[in-house]
């Protein structure tokens, strides 16, 4: 029997969630569950609050199976699972600036998400000729808004401290009461870079809850947008990597490469980002045969014209020398985390939902997972050229057998309150959607998880011993979401 | 690297010639500016983006400008890394409630004479996010607006004809 099997066993189970199972809890399961997570059988996958309980998704890691645990909170109280499981403690921190809700014995509950009035407490950080950096919230280029507080010594930084939040739009409450196009639109807006995946796993959330399957080739059209946009953002992001190491020769090599896919994505599916492309229930618009022969030029030239610039990356010794050894992941720390996509896997973290979950059409695809173990800048690098390479294979694959038929089903009306949720592999990792529809068809409680949350707290431990000059270049090659984590 | 440089030099540019101005968007912004001050500045604006809380749709289309297909810097228009040296703050998002105090002490370290450009639905109107406890929602509801360019997020086209608007008065 597995250790989840275990733990839903000791609770109650709520019959109307898919597709995987909910129990309700007692304190001492939800304990039980924050031990085997610092003892590392169990994968922390999302920790959120509504009104009067939390719940708890987590991932069985050999088995890749996945369960919410449950915790009514009465007293507004519950028992802190970060105290024994680090990953946990930004979520809880949210959860009492969002619901109220106490973590008991917490190791951290400063204001995390909902900023207060009186002066935010760094940690401190002593010791003989430290001086701090404060950068942020507005920072030199055109990127989100954080605040990052740099103790260094001399030029080598001690500790790096993140305070984010800035991009809190309440995103979850807005969602809350809103019919399902309403919802699903704001899905496609928590992380703008993300706008396919999340609106595929809020599409994939929906149909759960209300057991419909959208069409075949909805289906397959789903995954050729998020193929797409994976594609565009690795591409936009390995140029930006090497800008940030000041070869803007390859910035501006991959920013061609990126705009001749949004220009694709335009011409075939109406935007350039894609976004409100994926809708409850199926697809918008259907891809004409005009768009799928775009398409399929575009993946010619980009599998043309992306080789030559990867052996400009791994051909310029000046280049490597700043990615090479620069910003290191250690894999037990990204294991810990459970820390998803490439930052995940160029640490030695085998986990893509595309094959773990192996969801429609994914099932039917061929397709490699890279990983490495050096987890350094230059190991992410790699880890996103060889998507970029499956992702054009998985396009190619998915033109070829592009079923015909209709792009969207109806949705009935759920009769009683359901409950669905869904893991879908985003380009930056995997991103949950969990959700409770009313009787009315409205969204009762939504609550979108970014990969950002379990991969934020690595890029403090990765930038530990490295140059102050050396953070843009490491903070690029994350690429957290600002935006999808602040909610 | 020589076969990539090589290249550059034999294969066509990837540059476009400049979006179309149509009139009623140059009457615009002509409308919205101050034509002496904007005169003693000539043929070029430092531009200063602020993201107040925008999901980053804003920020990936600003980024786009800056490629080979739109090169905004020919134009004389350029980004700049302080608000210091800014003569165009270009603000996204629907301002949160935790980005409004940076954004107002960016607004005063910009010198005058300034002007603020709402890039997107979100900065325009709250878009989506209109109404949400967490949002204050337009950017003039902060600081106030001389140029709104709407979209979800707006096209780099758009974006640059708007901006060239202000280059032509």
């Amino acid at each position: 029997m597995s250790a989840l099997a275990d733990l839903l066993r000791a609770g109650r189970p709520i019959a109307a969630h898919r597709p995987w199972p909910r129990a309700m809890v007692g304190t001492d399961t939800w304990q039980s569950a924050a031990t085997q997570l610092r003892d590392g059988n169990l994968v922390l996958t999302g920790l959120w609050g509504e009104s009067n309980s939390v719940h708890m998704a987590l991932r069985d890691r050999a088995l890749n199976e996945i369960a919410v645990l449950s915790l009514d909170c009465p007293e507004r109280r519950f028992p802190s699972a970060g105290r024994l499981h680090p990953p946990a403690i930004r979520l809880e921190r949210a959860i009492l600036d969002l619901h109220g809700l106490e973590p008991l014995s917490a190791p951290d509950t400063r204001p995390w998400l909902v900023h207060a009035a009186e002066p935010y407490h760094f940690l401190p950080a002593e010791g003989e000729s430290l001086h701090q950096i404060p950068v942020g919230p507005v920072h030199a280029g055109t990127i989100e808004p954080g605040h990052f507080r740099i103790t260094a010594n001399g030029e080598t930084v001690v500790r790096l401290e993140e305070r984010l939040g800035y991009a809190h739009k309440g995103t979850e409450a807005l969602m809350a009461g809103s019919d399902l196009a309403r919802a699903s639109k704001l899905a496609g807006r928590v992380s703008g870079d993300s706008t396919v995946a999340y609106a595929y796993a809020f599409a994939r959330a929906v149909e759960a809850a209300l057991d419909v399957a959208p069409p075949p080739r909805a289906v397959w059209l789903r995954a050729l947008m998020a193929e797409v946009e994976r594609l565009a953002n690795h591409l936009g992001d390995i140029g930006a990597i090497c800008n940030d190491a000041s070869f803007a020769l390859m910035h501006a090599h991959c920013g061609v490469l990126r705009e001749r896919v949004l220009r694709a994505a335009d011409a075939a599916f109406g935007h350039r980002l894609m976004r409100d492309c994926i809708v409850p229930g199926g697809v918008a618009a259907d891809l004409s045969d005009t768009g799928v022969a775009q398409l399929s030029t575009l993946g010619d030239e980009i599998a043309r014209r992306f080789p030559p610039l990867v052996a400009l990356y791994d051909n310029q010794a000046s280049l490597l020398d700043r990615t090479v050894g620069t910003g290191t992941l250690r894999p037990a720390l990204a294991r810990q985390f459970g820390a998803g996509g490439y930052v995940g896997r160029a640490s030695g973290q085998d986990f893509d939902a595309r094959r773990a979950i192996a969801y429609a059409p994914y099932d039917r695809l061929q397709f490699d997972v890279p990983v490495r173990e050096d987890g350094d800048v230059n190991a992410r690098v790699w880890v996103r050229i060889r998507e970029v390479e499956q992702s054009l294979s998985l396009v190619r694959q998915l033109l070829a057998g592009l079923p015909r038929g209709p792009v969207r089903a109806e949705l009935p009306a759920p009769a009683e309150p359901r409950e669905g949720m869904a893991l879908v592999e985003g380009f930056r990792g995997d991103i949950l959607i969990w959700l409770r529809l009313g009787a009315d068809g409205c969204i009762e409680r939504c609550h979108p998880r970014d990969p950002s949350w379990f991969q934020w707290p690595l890029l403090e431990a990765a930038i530990e011993g490295n140059i102050v000059a050396d953070f843009p270049l490491c903070n690029k090659s994350f690429n957290c979401s600002y935006s999808g984590h602040d909610l | 690297m020589r076969r990539h440089l090589f290249e550059g030099l034999i294969r066509k540019p990837l540059t476009e010639p400049a979006p179309w101005i149509d009139d009623d968007a140059a009457a615009d912004v002509a409308k919205a500016l101050d034509r002496a001050a904007r005169k003693r500045l000539g043929r070029s604006l430092a531009i200063r983006q602020i993201d107040a809380g925008s999901c980053n749709g804003c920020e990936l289309e600003i980024v786009a400008l800056n490629n080979a297909f739109y090169d905004l810097e020919r134009y004389g228009l350029r980004f700049v890394a302080s608000p210091r040296h800014a003569d165009v703050l270009l603000v996204t998002g629907p301002v949160t409630k935790n980005m409004r105090e940076a954004l107002e002490r960016t607004y005063l370290a910009t010198p005058d004479p300034k002007w603020v450009v709402a890039l997107g639905d979100c900065a325009i109107d709250g878009g989506l996010f209109a109404g949400g406890q967490a949002c204050i929602g337009a950017v003039d509801g902060v600081i106030p607006v001389d140029i709104r360019i709407r979209g979800c997020p707006p096209t780099p086209q758009k974006i640059l004809a708007s901006l060239l608007a202000m280059l032509e008065i």
